[in-house]
């Protein structure tokens, strides 16, 4: 099985207890990425990302853990061997395997902030996408305005989110 | 005759990359932006069945084909093409060594001057691309992103509220983009710099890798140069450290390290570039390696002013045809062993004005 860092061959396992649960990292013994893990990524993590992270906490759907993909039949294990996933929804089937990853593989962020589709023209997007997009950009807000240390947007923003993702 | 005919057929028809203009050229080969995208609830190709992938395959190339690109673009079915064309695309960068080889249904779109090649089926269902000569990253960004708007009003991309662009690994989800920048850099390589830049680069998360991508040896001191992280950062984040930070240090670091030699090593820097011209006007038997290797020496004494009578243009030609798919294409038959390793000295000798 390749190391979580650079798919050398692992030869060090880390156990960390991260928020009550267990997380077994691998690493090759040099791997310039071990020190990017979640307890580094943690250490330095602005207030934003603990606030960001506290909205998708109580979002729907951020803790799912089935063990199977129901398109495809992939299993977490299968990915790490593979190093691809199945289906689109893998994302959130395997979201809380995936995060401590995604921090080491982008240095330690693990939201996007960049280019959301518009889909122009044709009537623009059907309601679910709508959602889907408004909700992104309404978190990209949320993250500027917390970089920004403008809280009273920020609480608004939050509220506005919750609202969406209630709904 | 006919030969002649068929390279300057092709020689006219050479891509961006080739033209050995734009920003920093004398080090900047080429700059490259490539957008991962997948189609929103299909599964990704490694776990899609043979009939979910064809009708991915369709989906995409009817949506490619009915956009205001078409009439400029030439779609080539990859699962009908024989070998040797898909390596010919290999060595043009228009697909990855993966895309060509492998199997089910995949094709690519590619546009008459080679500056946008739109690969489906390959790893993700679209990976775009946008390719131009020197270090012209601004430019590249502005065509890709209308492409991906253009393809984006006709299909719905798998994107996520927190993970953006969904993508089958995790390394390009996000943003799904990859900045890549050709650099050239014999200089660095020759004062052995070159491991100080591999550091650098390596602590800013970013690749280093040889000329065809991923895998591939750095011959010739030609290495791509790319981002590794695709979230949390915007697209104009990253390309603006490329365009403003990145590749202007590196640019710098060559540019010292080509003065340092002209003023230290007068003699021995000219050693090596006259010995490279001496060999590609002699051989008689030749692998692309080598090619690869020695055109490297006659760029940097033509770029440092050293050697005359070749220009740029020829050099980066002689790199692209002398592999072996453009040989073989070239010629019109297939060539192994020596009798290619012999076309390909009789090419060069041919286009360097020596017989």
């Amino acid at each position: 099985m390749p190391c979580d860092g650079c798919n050398k061959p692992k030869t060090v396992h880390i156990t960390e207890i991260k928020g009550g649960k267990q997380v077994d990292m691998h690493y090759c013994k040099d791997c310039p990425y071990a020190n990017d893990g979640v307890a580094g990524a943690k250490s330095h993590a602005p207030i934003n990302e603990l606030l960001t992270n506290f909205v998708m906490s109580t979002s729907s759907g951020g803790e799912k853990q089935a063990e199977e993909c129901p398109h495809t039949g992939i299993t977490w294990a299968e990915f790490r061997n593979a190093g691809l996933l199945g289906h689109p929804e893998n994302y959130d089937l395997f979201e809380s395997h995936l995060t401590p990853l995604l921090q080491r593989a982008h240095e330690g962020a693990t939201h996007h902030v960049g280019k959301v589709p518009e889909r122009r023209g044709k009537g623009g997007l059907p309601p679910k996408r709508r959602k889907t997009v408004d909700l992104a950009k309404l978190k990209q807000e949320l993250a500027l305005a917390l970089e920004q240390e403008n809280y009273e947007n920020a609480a608004e923003l939050r509220d506005r989110i919750r609202e969406i993702e209630g709904d | 005759m006919d030969a002649d005919l068929k390279i300057s057929e092709l020689t006219t028809r050479a891509g961006e990359w080739l033209r050995g203009e734009g920003p920093h050229n004398e080090v900047v080969i080429s700059s490259r932006i490539r957008l991962a995208r997948n189609l929103a609830n299909k599964p990704f190709l490694s776990k899609a069945t043979r009939r979910q992938r064809t009708a991915v395959e369709k989906k995409i190339r009817d949506v490619v084909l009915s956009t205001n690109l078409a009439p400029k673009i030439l779609y080539a079915d990859l699962q009908e093409s024989p070998e040797v064309d898909r390596a010919l695309l290999v060595e043009r960068h228009l697909i990855s060594r993966n895309h060509a080889s492998a199997e089910g249904a995949r094709g690519v779109a590619v546009d008459a001057d080679e500056t946008i090649a739109i690969m489906v089926n390959e790893e993700d269902h679209l990976r775009l691309q946008v390719l131009r000569s020197g270090l012209q990253l601004d430019d590249a960004w502005g065509q890709i992103n209308e492409i991906d708007d253009d393809l984006d009003a006709a299909l719905e991309f798998a994107f996520h509220p927190r993970f953006g662009y969904l993508t089958a690994c995790p390394t390009n989800v996000g943003t799904g983009i990859r900045v890549s920048v050709m650099l050239h850099l014999p200089a660095l390589k020759l004062t052995g710099d070159i491991e100080k830049v591999f550091r650098a680069a390596k602590e800013l998360k970013l690749a280093v890798r040889g000329l065809y991508g991923e895998g591939t040896e750095a011959t010739g001191e030609f290495y791509q140069v790319s981002n590794q992280t695709t979230l949390g950062k915007e697209e104009p984040e990253i390309i603006a450290e490329f365009r403003d930070t990145v590749i202007p240090k590196i640019v710098e670091f060559e540019h010292r390290a080509r003065h340092a030699l002209i003023s230290e090593r007068h003699r021995a820097l000219e050693d090596k570039i006259y010995r490279a011209v001496g060999l590609l006007r002699s051989a008689r038997l030749i692998t692309s390696e080598e090619v690869l290797k020695e055109l490297s020496f006659v760029r940097l004494g033509v770029n440092l002013e050293i050697l005359g009578g070749v220009d740029v243009r020829t050099i980066n030609e002689l790199m692209l045809m002398t592999q072996p798919a453009h040989l073989q294409k070239l010629l019109g038959k297939k060539l192994e062993g020596d009798d290619r390793r012999a076309a390909r000295a009789d090419f060069i000798r041919e286009r360097l004005g020596v017989v």
